[in-house]
């Protein structure tokens, strides 16, 4: 089942690109009682996400651009938030 | 510039390769800090690190510097290259390596 934060990084991102591709994984039990382990089981996630958005920006503008739209999630509610973005193959 | 963006920017001028984590190389307390410190000592190059947790202005100035939420960071030559995603990203496409070799920087002794 997904967690509030998680329902929120899902809609935040559909809302803001349109993606051809949105995964949210939660990968906090895997860190459960690590540093970082705020035991509201929504500490660590991956983001997979595939958008022609993402087609004229470098590895950084695209990291850029989903913690953007994330607003204040990663880093401060979310612990941990791998991110692989991509754009769709021409 | 306030003094933190100034003493930060003063250590990323100051060093050809530098990382911002959490802990140290040999004692770091984050898995993405152990990550970016692996990639790096693969890399074989000579870094200097900062120890974020041992300076809340620098752990919360960092995040301002770079326009970054998270850290682990590294800078290359005054540049910010990335978190550990990008640094893994680049590293197994080789051009962590590369971009090293471009920029001339010292490998580790």
């Amino acid at each position: 089942m997904a967690g509030p934060v998680q329902e929120e990084m899902e809609r935040l991102l559909q809302d803001a690109f349109s993606p051809t591709r949105l995964e949210v994984i939660n990968d906090s039990a895997s860190h459960a009682g690590h540093s970082g382990d705020d035991g509201s089981g929504e500490s660590h996630f991956t983001v997979v996400i595939e958008a022609a958005a993402f087609a004229d920006m470098n590895r950084i503008e695209r990291q850029r651009a989903v913690n953007h739209a994330l607003g204040d999630i990663p880093g401060q509610r979310v612990h941990a938030l791998a991110i692989k973005a991509s754009a769709p193959a021409a | 510039m306030t003094d933190t963006q100034t003493r930060i920017s003063g250590i990323v001028g100051d060093n050809d390769v530098v990382l911002f984590m959490k802990g140290t190389p040999l004692f770091p307390q984050c898995g993405f800090s152990s990550r970016a410190v692996a990639i790096l000592d693969h890399c074989g190059v000579a870094y200097e690190s900062v120890d974020v947790l041992q300076d809340m202005e620098i752990r919360s100035g960092i995040k301002e510097y770079s326009d970054w939420p998270t850290i682990p960071q590294l800078y290359v030559k005054g540049e910010f290259l990335g978190g550990s995603d990008i640094m893994m990203e680049m590293f197994e496409a080789g051009e962590l390596q590369q971009t090293m070799d471009e920029k001339g920087v010292k490998k580790a002794t």
